[in-house]
């Protein structure tokens, strides 16, 4: 439980490697998300960032937020890039132009950027095994341009794209599980983190920079804008997707699953949906349905990081 | 650069538009954005410095008494300090028109 304490605040590095004047809105935990990354991974780092909230809010021209070099790319191709400058650093301290030494690579990507449009790029990288970190910040939809659905949108959110009517509850469809399409291909690091949890996710990324060959971490990130929320509920909103099981936290390492942080037991799942306005229709029996599937998965989870203990 | 950047046609930025300057974003004063500014009752506070790492925003600093204060100029007043404060020392106070 060391990682989930967070009245060490003064163990984290004091340098800001992204700079405040960004653009974002307020409350927003993609933000805060980057600035853990940076704290973690040090000024060493380049970053290919996909187009989205981050790169939006961050790079207006003329000005820049980030303090490491950084290059945007298009939807689909973050992955694909983040491989090319991890090879061009491999050839380049070959052929000694370049100071051997290790670099870190960074591929970051929105939920839409990773879950959806990117998701080829991504099981490119991930199957040729590249040295690169790939940060999805997942804030369940397209925030940047007008809140649409993605496939990472949970089941009866409401959207612009899959409103909540008198027919339709919202969006039809459940999440698509990232973490364990990046597990299957049977990668050096997968794991799932939450801006609520700071230690914890800054563990991970080191622990990610530590380990050989291309490394996934999925942190999920509120959006108090696109989830109607109060903009400075985002951190209790984190923890709750955690205690409610809505969001697990696990890792996935040399084939093993393991439990960052063990449940006694489940909250309910109403403590987490009823501050949010996208979830402001739903009746007890579809909340009592997304229940039961959250609580299916967390039991499967759990089955998995145990049966990986023993085996 | 003399020239105000904003004015600047296509012929004078360079190829790519590449940033050659880091963190320059810090140039926008968001604090404009603000409708409530954090207060610390520094009877109250006790130094923990959760406030400082839920800041999305980066901008609270601590001063040479070891208390925490947040930048004004980029502070754009989303209230996920005095959420979090431990002790409760942080209160949202409505700026004034």
């Amino acid at each position: 439980m060391e990682h989930f304490n967070v009245f060490a605040s003064k163990l984290v590095p004091g340098r800001e490697l992204f700079s405040p004047g960004h653009k974002a809105c307020q409350g927003c935990a993609p933000a805060l998300a980057m600035r853990y990354l940076l704290k973690a991974a040090g000024p060493n780092t380049i970053i290919a960032n996909a187009t989205g909230c981050m790169e939006i809010i961050s790079s207006a021209y003329p000005d820049i937020a980030w303090g490491v070099p950084w290059i945007h790319v298009a939807f689909e191709n973050a992955a694909a890039v983040a491989s090319g400058i991890e090879a061009g650093i491999k050839v380049l301290q070959r052929k000694g132009k370049l100071a051997p030494g290790k670099i870190n690579v960074i591929a970051i990507g929105g939920d839409g950027g990773t879950f959806d449009i990117g998701l080829q790029a991504l099981s490119g990288m991930l199957e040729r095994g590249h040295e690169v970190l790939y940060l999805c910040y997942d804030n369940e939809a397209y925030m940047n341009t007008g809140i649409q659905r993605s496939s990472a949108t949970p089941m009866f959110s409401s959207t612009t794209t899959s409103p909540a009517g008198k027919k339709i509850p919202g969006q039809a469809t459940g999440k698509k599980d990232l973490a364990g399409i990046a597990a299957a291909h049977n990668v050096g690091y997968v794991a799932t983190a939450c801006t609520s949890y700071p230690f914890d996710f800054m563990a991970k990324v080191k622990t990610a920079f530590e380990t050989p060959g291309s490394k996934l971490i999925h942190i999920f990130a509120p959006c108090p804008t696109g989830w109607r929320s109060a903009p400075n509920e985002i951190i209790k909103l984190g923890r709750l997707a955690v205690q409610t099981g809505i969001f697990p936290l696990y890792e996935y390492k040399g084939g093993q699953y393991h439990m960052s942080m063990e449940l006694p037991f489940l909250k309910p799942i109403k403590s987490y949906m009823k501050s949010q306005g996208r979830y402001r229709h739903l009746s007890e029996e579809q909340i009592a349905m997304v229940q039961e599937n959250v609580t299916a998965r967390y039991e499967w989870l759990q089955k998995l990081a145990a049966a990986s203990q023993e085996g | 650069m003399s020239k105000n950047p904003y004015e600047l046609t296509w012929k004078e930025i360079p190829i790519g538009f590449i940033h050659t300057d880091y963190m320059s974003a810090k140039k926008n004063h968001t604090g404009s954005w603000r409708s409530e500014r954090p207060i610390w009752n520094e009877a109250q506070c006790i130094k923990c410095g959760v406030c400082s790492l839920f800041c999305p925003e980066a901008c609270i600093v601590q001063d040479e008494k070891g208390y925490f204060h947040a930048d004004l100029d980029y502070c754009k007043g989303c209230g996920v300090c005095a959420h979090e404060c431990v002790t409760g020392c942080i209160a949202m106070k409505p700026e004034e028109a």
